[in-house]
C-alpha cells in the first residue's frame, strides 16, 4: 500500500523536473484528516508561476493513486529558503548540469546587507568542476536561478541562487 | 503532470481566472487568517490595498521592458523582478479582498483609477516609454527597492499574520530587486560620461517622488502594531541610498517634492496623468472580456 506521503514526495517540479517537491523542499507537510488528504506546500517566491501546477499536479497523482479526496494548501511561513533542498536535491541537479546553491544557514539579525558588488560566491561549474567561473545574470530563466558561465571549460549553466 | 501535456493548462481548467490560472484561492490557507482581536479591518484593508497597489503599478510598470531591456539578461531580470512584485501584489490583494469581499481579480481589474491606492513613484512612465530612460528605471527601482525593503523588514513583526508572512517571503526577494539596482547604479554612476550623465537624470526625475514614501498616512496611524509608519523608515533609507550614491560618484538631488492636490496624493487615490493610460492597458482585456481565459 503506497501511502499519501509516497505519492506527494515523488511528484517533479514543474520547472526543474529533475527534482521532487521534496527533494525541493516546498512539500511541508502531508496528513490525512477525516479520509480526505491535505498537502501543504510553499512558494519558492512569491511570484512563482508553477505554484499552481505544482497544486494540480499533486491533486492529480493522489487522485490516480486512489485518494479521492485532496485538499493542497500554500504556507507562507516560514518562508522557504534554499537551505531546505535536500542532500538528493543537490545530487540530482549537479548531474543535470545545474549548480546548488550553497547552504547559507538562517539570515543574520539586523538590516539586511547592501551588496555594491555581486557577492563572490565559489560556484563550481557542474560539467568541468573547475571553480573558476562568473556570474553573467543574477536572473535566469525562471525566479530561482541565476546565470553563470565556466571560464575553464566556456561552457554557460545555470545555478539555483541562494535565498 | 504539465509536461506530458503542456497545452493542458492553456485550455483551462474549470476554476481557471484569466490572470492567473487556478489554485489560487487558497492562496493563504496556511497562515492563520483570522483577524487579530481589535484591528480596524477596513483600515486594514486600506493598508494592503496600499502595499498591494504599490507593487502590482510598479510591477506593470517594469514588465514594460518585457523584449525592449538593453540586453537579454537584463530583459529577463527585469521580467523576473515584475514577478516577484506580482506575487507579493497578488497576497496583498487577496488579504484586502478577505475583508472587502472582493477576489484579487475583481481588485485589480475592476476599479477605477480613483481606487488605487499607490504612491506615484510607482506609476510615472520611467521608461521604455518617452517619459524615461534605462537610467530612470533603474533609478525608480533603487529607490522603490530600498524603501520597500525597509518597510517589509518591520512589516515582519506585524501584528496581523498575514502581514508579517508575507512580508517575510518578500523581504528576500526585494533584497535581490535593490542589489540589482545598486549594481546598476554604480555600474551606470561610474563609467562613460553619457552613462553618469543619464544615470544622474534618472535620480533627478524620481526624486521629487521620495517625499512621498514616507508621509504618515491617516490609515496606517490607526494601525498601530499592524502597519509601519514611513516616517520611521526615513533615516534607514537614506542612509542606504547615500552608500550607493557615493560609490557611484553621483549627487543626491535637491529635496524638492511633487505637487499634491488639496494635499492629496496617491494614497488618496489622487494619481499623475499617466496613472489612467497604466490602466487602460492593464485592464483593457478583462474588461473587454471579462471571464476569459488563457
Amino acid at each position: 500500500m503506497t501511502t499519501a506521503l509516497e505519492v506527494a514526495s515523488a511528484v517533479r517540479d514543474p520547472e526543474l523536473p529533475v527534482l521532487t517537491l521534496a527533494d525541493l523542499g516546498v512539500l511541508r507537510e502531508v496528513s490525512e484528516e477525516d479520509g480526505r488528504v491535505v498537502v501543504t506546500i510553499t512558494p519558492t517566491y512569491s511570484g512563482c508561476p508553477a505554484i499552481d501546477e505544482m497544486g494540480a499536479d499533486l491533486r492529480r497523482s493522489l487522485r490516480a493513486a486512489g485518494f479521492a479526496e485532496v485538499e493542497v494548501r500554500l504556507s507562507l511561513s516560514p518562508a522557504w529558503t534554499t537551505d531546505w533542498i535536500s542532500s538528493e536535491g543537490r545530487s540530482k541537479l549537479a548531474e543535470a548540469g545545474i549548480a546548488p546553491p550553497a547552504r547559507i544557514g538562517p539570515r543574520a539579525a539586523g538590516p539586511v546587507p547592501l551588496n555594491l558588488v555581486p557577492p563572490s560566491r565559489q560556484v563550481a561549474c557542474p560539467r568541468c568542476g573547475s571553480p573558476n567561473t562568473a556570474e553573467i545574470s543574477r536572473f535566469g530563466s525562471t525566479a530561482c536561478k541565476a546565470l553563470r558561465r565556466c571560464n575553464a571549460c566556456s561552457e554557460p549553466f545555470e545555478h539555483v541562487k541562494e535565498i | 503532470m504539465s509536461f506530458d501535456n503542456a497545452y493542458e493548462s492553456l485550455l483551462g481548467h474549470e476554476d481557471a481566472h484569466w490572470a492567473f490560472g487556478t489554485g489560487f484561492s487558497e492562496a493563504l490557507s496556511g497562515v492563520d487568517r483570522e483577524f487579530p482581536a481589535g484591528v480596524d479591518r477596513e483600515a486594514l484593508a486600506a493598508y494592503c490595498l496600499m502595499l498591494g497597489d504599490d507593487a502590482l503599478i510598479c510591477s506593470q510598470r517594469i514588465a514594460e521592458w518585457c523584449s525592449r531591456a538593453p540586453e537579454l539578461e537584463e530583459d529577463i531580470a527585469l521580467a523576473n523582478i515584475a514577478l516577484d512584485l506580482l506575487g507579493q501584489a497578488r497576497m496583498l490583494l487577496t488579504r484586502a479582498g478577505e475583508v472587502l469581499g472582493k477576489t484579487e481579480d475583481e481588485l485589480a481589474y475592476l476599479r477605477d483609477e480613483r481606487e488605487f491606492r499607490n504612491v506615484h513613484l510607482a506609476e510615472i512612465d520611467c521608461g521604455p516609454g518617452p517619459g524615461g530612460d534605462f537610467g530612470t528605471t533603474i533609478a525608480r527601482l533603487l529607490v522603490f527597492s530600498s524603501w520597500r525593503l525597509a518597510l517589509f523588514s518591520r512589516l515582519r513583526g506585524s501584528a496581523d499574520p498575514v502581514l508579517a508572512a508575507i512580508a517575510e517571503k518578500g523581504l528576500k526577494e526585494l533584497a535581490y530587486h535593490r542589489d540589482h539596482a545598486a549594481q546598476w547604479t554604480v555600474r551606470l554612476g561610474d563609467g562613460t560620461d553619457e552613462s553618469h550623465r543619464r544615470m544622474q537624470a534618472g535620480l533627478e526625475r524620481v526624486w521629487p517622488f521620495v517625499d512621498e514614501l514616507f508621509a504618515t498616512h491617516e490609515v496606517e496611524a490607526r494601525l498601530s502594531g499592524v502597519a509601519v509608519d514611513p516616517a520611521s523608515l526615513r533615516s534607514e533609507v537614506d542612509g542606504v541610498l547615500a552608500a550607493v550614491l557615493d560609490a557611484a560618484g553621483l549627487t543626491r538631488p535637491a529635496d524638492t517634492k511633487a505637487a499634491r492636490v488639496a494635499g492629496m496624493a496617491g494614497r488618496d487615490g489622487v494619481h499623475t496623468e499617466v496613472m489612467g493610460y497604466l490602466l487602460a492597458e492593464m485592464q483593457h482585456l478583462h474588461r473587454s472580456m471579462p471571464g476569459a481565459v488563457w
